[in-house]
């Protein structure tokens, strides 16, 4: 420190211990292992502080959902609820399918084959998040009788966002296509999402 | 304020000197807990209490903003998410038992802190309106603590709210309509539970802005010391920093051993079971206690059982409220021209005589079920807990001798030994 | 002048309290109070004989002795007593793995909705659900116990003091009330639905003694399933239910701990060091 003029030489008695370079060096050390000792404990809190906001055991738990298409026939879809936001499961007609075929993949916004989107094997199940891509609105077009939009597969009422039967963005402010979630087939019949 | 030989703020570089000029937050941590804040250097470790106390406030708001993210007031969820915060919530079993422990141990620091300045007479002038502002703290503290112990929505949540708020049924006339005020409703319900989580949220902060103007008021003329006499001189101080804050940071860490020992392995030794059942307003306890650090004041309250004049539970109600009121006029009832216990034979043979053991007592029978010989005991207590400070203390504050006093706090620190000398006033290494 | 007011108030309060002591004392020298029979033949809890693998500071979860007292639980007391703060998820930290604990799950049918016409109906658990309360309602547990509800268990064992031990004396406390008691309290009568257990805090308790024989579950890892084995299994795993994060808690708290004893005496050799300077010396 900077005013210990005049103390200088009574320093040694100070402490009562051996003066010299070691001693300062041991007493600093001291010092700054107990200050940094407090700064480690103070971030070691840190981390239940921030973890508690991540989702809890309960929100975790229920980040899968199990679908039973069964009963789902070409043309029909189901609305369910995956992670508190819903999901599109859509069985396809042939006519459908055909459709999205016969669209030029390079002519796409974002470009994706109808075979990219679904699973192989599955080819006439189109599972995705019904989530605008634009600014998070929930589409039409699931339900029987709602605007299917130009294409003829999802229509996001918010923006005039238009999806086609592979729900790709075909026109509208949305960037992307809609969201295909983390899925697979546990059986020919069931679907577990994430 | 502060002494004349005070230590003044020198800022080091272009962002201090700014800071500095524009909003002077450095030179006010500096005047107030660093280098420019003389103390005087004979402070025993009694004197660490008041930054423990601090010290959990800070904790209490901290964990509980943290459990108010998850807690929901609603008498239907309160008991389950407060589960929720036990089972699913990441670390929110630290978290709940961190809050309900560091209640208790905010308790146990704030009551040494006052009993320290009980002992020492540290209320008495010119520190006033330090003391003034301490028990209004403590006041809050209690609104705050019981308010609290009201949201997890168990049994003794329930009937506590249940009794603390039927206490105000015995005021004459305002009494009933005043109680169904309180809890807006005739039993302690959902308005009440809401209304009480949203105190809770709020008093915290209030007791922070308290404890910010208990430490401007401590430092116009500075902390007090074990001997009662004032600072003459510089050698009678050392810097806050970095004596005291070396000092302190151990003391905290004593503490902090304590205090987790508790959260982490004895975490409901300081409840009540009865907690852990969801409050059923058609089923009472076995018996209603309050939580421990109200002990004492539920002793008194219930000491009282004989209509005199005024029913019996009117004179509790008045005689608990009374028991902490009377700390507020301490200042003028103890006329003493001397402060500390130490140099007052008679004062310090009633405080470890009558008044510890008092406060002890009054501390086990509070608890205790009201049964004899319980009450019996509670009643002798609260007679001299009321005879200490408002008969005992003024008589012999006028009629004790005190012992001879040292001239200076550094002649006390330096004892007989008349070739002792002070250690330099030069700052350590740091 | 105010310690005038002062000393009258505090004569008054003293005065008041002093008429309620002598008034208490003269009702006391007058009366006798019987001891009741609750306060003689209370028994305290004392747990198992070898305690608990979960007692003590480093105790550890007995993970085998969890799902034999889970069976218990099933296969006993779930016929009335429900566990709703405790999920099906939380079964995995039994031991089980997640498609044994789904598995389990669909053994138990909760409250659901028919999705085509929306009314009430069961449906199969899924392991997010919570364990489901046997009685619909307050109303009709109440009404299938001689107007008592069965408690719920999730947190009995934080709910009483010693919890872990008091589950285990309740469970192998029946018995017979003492030839003493009735000689020493003529007046104690045991109501018809009520048994007598020691260990309950009213010495009467409606819930019939739920184990009665041995074997009565036949566990599936073979431990031999005496009332005593059963008991202190139930217990644990009650104490589980109560507290599921009482190992993760301990553990968490020895380096904590450790940390802290050791900052404190980095802390304190800091201190000593600081005040060095400061301390009165000779000057010789």
């Amino acid at each position: 420190m900077a005013s210990t003029t005049g103390n200088a030489e009574a320093t040694p008695d100070v402490t009562g211990a051996v003066e010299g370079d070691d001693g300062v060096r041991r007493r600093d050390f001291i010092n700054i292992a107990a200050v940094s000792a407090a700064g480690v404990g103070g971030l070691a809190v840190v981390y239940p502080l921030v973890s508690q906001m991540a989702p809890s055991a309960d929100v975790l738990a229920e980040s899968t959902t199990e679908l039973d298409i069964t009963t789902l026939e070409a043309g029909q879809s189901i609305k369910a609820v995956f992670r508190k936001q819903p999901v599109f499961v859509r069985r396809l007609t042939q006519a459908e399918i055909d459709a999205a075929n016969a669209v030029d993949v390079s002519s796409l916004r974002d470009p994706a084959t109808l075979d990219e989107i679904t699973q192989p094997g599955h080819g006439d199940v189109l599972v995705v998040m019904g989530v605008c891509t634009h600014l998070g609105c929930v589409p039409l077009g699931a339900q029987e009788g709602e605007n299917k939009g130009e294409f003829g597969g999802y229509f996001c009422p918010c923006h005039g966002s238009h999806y086609d039967t592979a729900a790709r963005i075909r026109k509208g402010p949305a960037p992307t296509n809609l969201a295909v979630p983390e899925y697979q087939f546990t059986s020919d019949t069931t679907i577990v999402i994430g | 304020m502060s002494f004349p030989w005070a230590k003044e703020y020198q800022p080091q570089n272009g962002v201090t000197k700014f800071l500095d000029e524009k909003l002077p937050l450095p030179r006010l941590v500096y005047n107030a807990v660093g280098a420019g804040y003389p103390v005087p250097r004979n402070l025993s470790y009694f004197w660490n209490f008041g930054v423990l106390a601090g010290f959990f406030l800070v904790v209490q708001i901290i964990t509980g903003v943290v459990l108010a993210m998850h807690y929901a007031a609603n008498t239907q969820v309160a008991f389950a998410s407060v589960e929720h915060i036990m089972r699913d919530v990441n670390w929110g079993w630290l978290m709940r038992y961190t809050h309900a422990n560091g209640a208790s141990f905010f308790f146990v620091v704030v009551y040494i802190h006052i009993f320290r300045g009980l002992f020492y007479a540290s209320y008495k002038p010119p520190r006033e309106m330090i003391w003034l502002l301490g028990v209004t703290i403590f006041l809050l503290m209690m609104a705050t603590a019981f308010m609290g112990y009201v949201l997890p929505w168990g049994q003794m949540s329930f009937w506590g709210a249940q009794v603390i708020t039927g206490l105000f049924e015995a005021i004459p006339l305002v009494g009933p309509p005043l109680k169904t005020w309180l809890l807006g409703g005739f039993a302690p319900d959902n308005a009440a539970l809401n209304r009480f989580f949203s105190l809770h949220f709020l008093l915290p902060f209030v007791i922070a802005g308290c404890v910010i103007l208990h430490i401007w008021a401590l430092h116009i003329p500075g902390s007090s010391n074990p001997t009662g006499v004032e600072v003459k001189s510089e050698s009678d101080t050392l810097p806050f920093h970095p004596y005291y804050t070396a000092k302190d940071g151990f003391g905290l860490g004593v503490a902090l051993i304590i205090f987790m020992a508790f959260v982490f392995f004895l975490p409901n030794q300081l409840g009540h079971p009865d907690n852990y059942i969801e409050a059923n307003p058609l089923s009472t306890p076995a018996h209603i206690v309050p939580e421990w650090y109200f002990y004492p004041f539920y002793a008194i309250l219930r000491a009282f059982t004989f209509d005199f004049i005024l029913p019996a539970k009117l004179w509790g109600v008045l005689a608990m409220f009374s028991s902490i009121l009377v700390w507020f006029f301490l200042p003028w009832l103890d006329k003493s021209p001397v402060r500390s216990g130490h140099y007052r034979p008679l004062f310090r043979k009633f405080f470890w005589f009558g008044l510890i053991p008092t406060m002890a007592a009054l501390f086990y029978l509070g608890g205790a079920p009201a049964e004899e010989p319980y009450v019996m005991l509670s009643q002798i207590f609260t007679a001299y807990y009321f005879l200490h400070f408002l008969v005992i203390l003024p008589i012999i504050s006028s009629i004790e001798r005190p012992d001879p006093l040292p001239f200076s706090i550094t002649e006390a620190v330096l004892g007989s030994d008349k070739k002792a000398v002070l250690g330099e006033n030069a700052e350590p290494a740091v | 002048m105010i310690r005038l007011v002062g000393i009258l108030i505090g004569l008054g309060f003293t005065f008041v309290v002093l008429l309620a002591f002598v008034t208490g004392a003269y009702t006391a020298a007058t009366e006798d109070v019987a001891p009741t029979a609750e306060y003689t033949f209370y028994e305290e809890s004392h747990g198992p004989e070898a305690g608990y693998s979960f007692d003590g500071p480093f105790g550890k979860w007995d993970l085998a002795q969890l799902q034999r007292g889970y069976q218990v639980y099933k296969e006993v007391c779930a016929a009335c007593h429900s566990l709703n703060y405790v999920a099906i998820r939380d079964l995995e930290e039994l031991g089980y793995s997640e498609a044994q604990v789904k598995a389990e799950a669909a053994t138990y049918m909760v409250p659901g909705v028919n999705p085509d016409t929306g009314e009430d109906e069961l449906r199969q658990a899924l392991p997010t659900d919570y364990f489901p309360s046997p009685y619909p309602n307050a109303v009709a547990a109440a009404a299938a116990n001689g107007g008592k509800i069965p408690p719920d268990l999730s947190l009995m064992v934080k709910a009483r003091h010693h919890g872990s031990d008091y589950m285990y004396n309740l469970l192998t406390g029946y018995q017979e009330a003492p030839a003493e008691l009735t000689q020493q309290f003529p007046d104690f009568t045991i109501p018809a639905g009520g048994y007598y257990n020691p260990y309950f805090a009213s010495l009467v308790i409606g819930m019939p003694p739920p184990l009665l024989s041995d074997g009565q579950v036949t566990y599936a890892d073979g431990t031999d399933a005496t009332i005593s084995q059963m008991a202190q299994d139930v217990s644990a795993f009650l104490t589980w239910t109560a507290e599921p994060k009482l190992i993760e808690r301990k553990s968490t708290g020895w380096p904590v701990l450790g940390f802290l004893l050791f900052a404190t005496i980095l802390a304190w050799l800091a201190k000593k060091q600081i005040w060095a300077a400061a301390k009165p010396r000779r000057e010789d």
